[in-house]
């Protein structure tokens, strides 16, 4: 079976080598090509298709908030909106610097669901009150601010080997 | 003798300008209020909890006193503050003042109540 990605079919050395990224992105071609018992040239060939072809979207650092943001508070803001408003609202949420993540959903009400960030809860109150609620369209809005995190991850290749079963034909 | 504050007080505000009534921190109840008028008519319709919510953090007294620009409405409104008022009763009382408040600027304006 192959996995397909709009135009793009990855095979078994291309999820190798996403799950070596996705453990270390930093580690050279030779490294994953060594690890793969592929050439580093094909390891580059690869990733440069994946990346042209969105696969690969960008190569970021995961940083502990509680190492540098300790003062920090994070908040789950849900906004229930107006139907015909809430693509909008979602776009103008998303533009906004204290946004971290924009989220519509469908329960028994159109809904966007946000992760915010403020330096405390009169700065994440201000926020709301000032720059949210008055947005065309916002309905009413819940905020549950966080207390504790006990887990946040990306998908993962290697977590979901099952769900991207690859094509069993070797190289390209 | 015509108010001077009556005109800024009575205005019809922008969105952005308007009052927005939550319960706690975050939790807009949805309603709003863009006027003296609307916002007289909201201390009756919104969540009590909203009212004692605000009113603890002075919310009112600095819309009134920045948005609206009514001085004395809001020194009015930081004695009800410092009366711990809670419940009802606070709902009561507040409406009253802006109540007054409100009939007394349509007076000096001539406008229909």
């Amino acid at each position: 079976m192959q996995v397909k990605n709009r135009v793009l079919s990855l095979d078994e050395t291309d999820l190798g080598i996403l799950e070596a990224l996705q453990e270390d992105a930093r580690q050279t071609y030779a490294a994953i090509g060594k690890r793969l018992g592929i050439a580093h040239s094909t390891v580059y060939d690869r990733i440069r298709r994946m990346e042209q072809h969105g696969v690969i979207k960008k190569y970021t650092a995961l940083i502990n908030d509680e190492k540098i943001g300790g003062e920090k508070i994070m908040a789950l803001m849900t906004v229930f909106t107006d139907p015909k408003e809430s693509e909008k609202v979602a776009e103008k949420l998303s533009k906004a610097t204290e946004v971290l993540e924009v989220y519509t959903s469908l329960s028994e009400e159109l809904l966007i669901i946000a992760k915010v960030i403020a330096d405390n809860q009169e700065k994440l109150h201000d926020f709301i009150a000032n720059c949210v609620a008055p947005l065309s369209g916002v309905l009413r809005i819940r905020t549950s601010i966080i207390t504790k995190k006990f887990k946040e991850t990306h998908f993962s290749i290697v977590a979901n080997p099952k769900k991207l079963t690859p094509r069993r034909d070797k190289g390209r | 003798m015509k108010d001077e504050t009556s005109s800024k007080t009575l205005k019809t505000l922008p969105r952005e300008k308007a009052f927005y009534f939550f319960t706690s921190i975050g939790n807009y109840t949805g309603e709003s209020a863009a006027s003296l008028k609307e916002f007289m008519e909201k201390i009756n319709a919104v969540n009590v909890k909203s009212l004692e919510f605000h009113l603890s953090r002075g919310d009112f007294e600095k819309w009134i006193t920045e948005i609206l620009e009514d001085k004395g409405l809001a020194e009015d409104i930081a004695k009800l503050q410092k009366a711990s008022l809670t419940g009802d009763l606070l709902r009561s009382q507040l409406r009253a003042l802006v109540s007054k408040r409100y009939q007394q600027l349509v007076g000096f304006t001539g406008l229909p109540r």
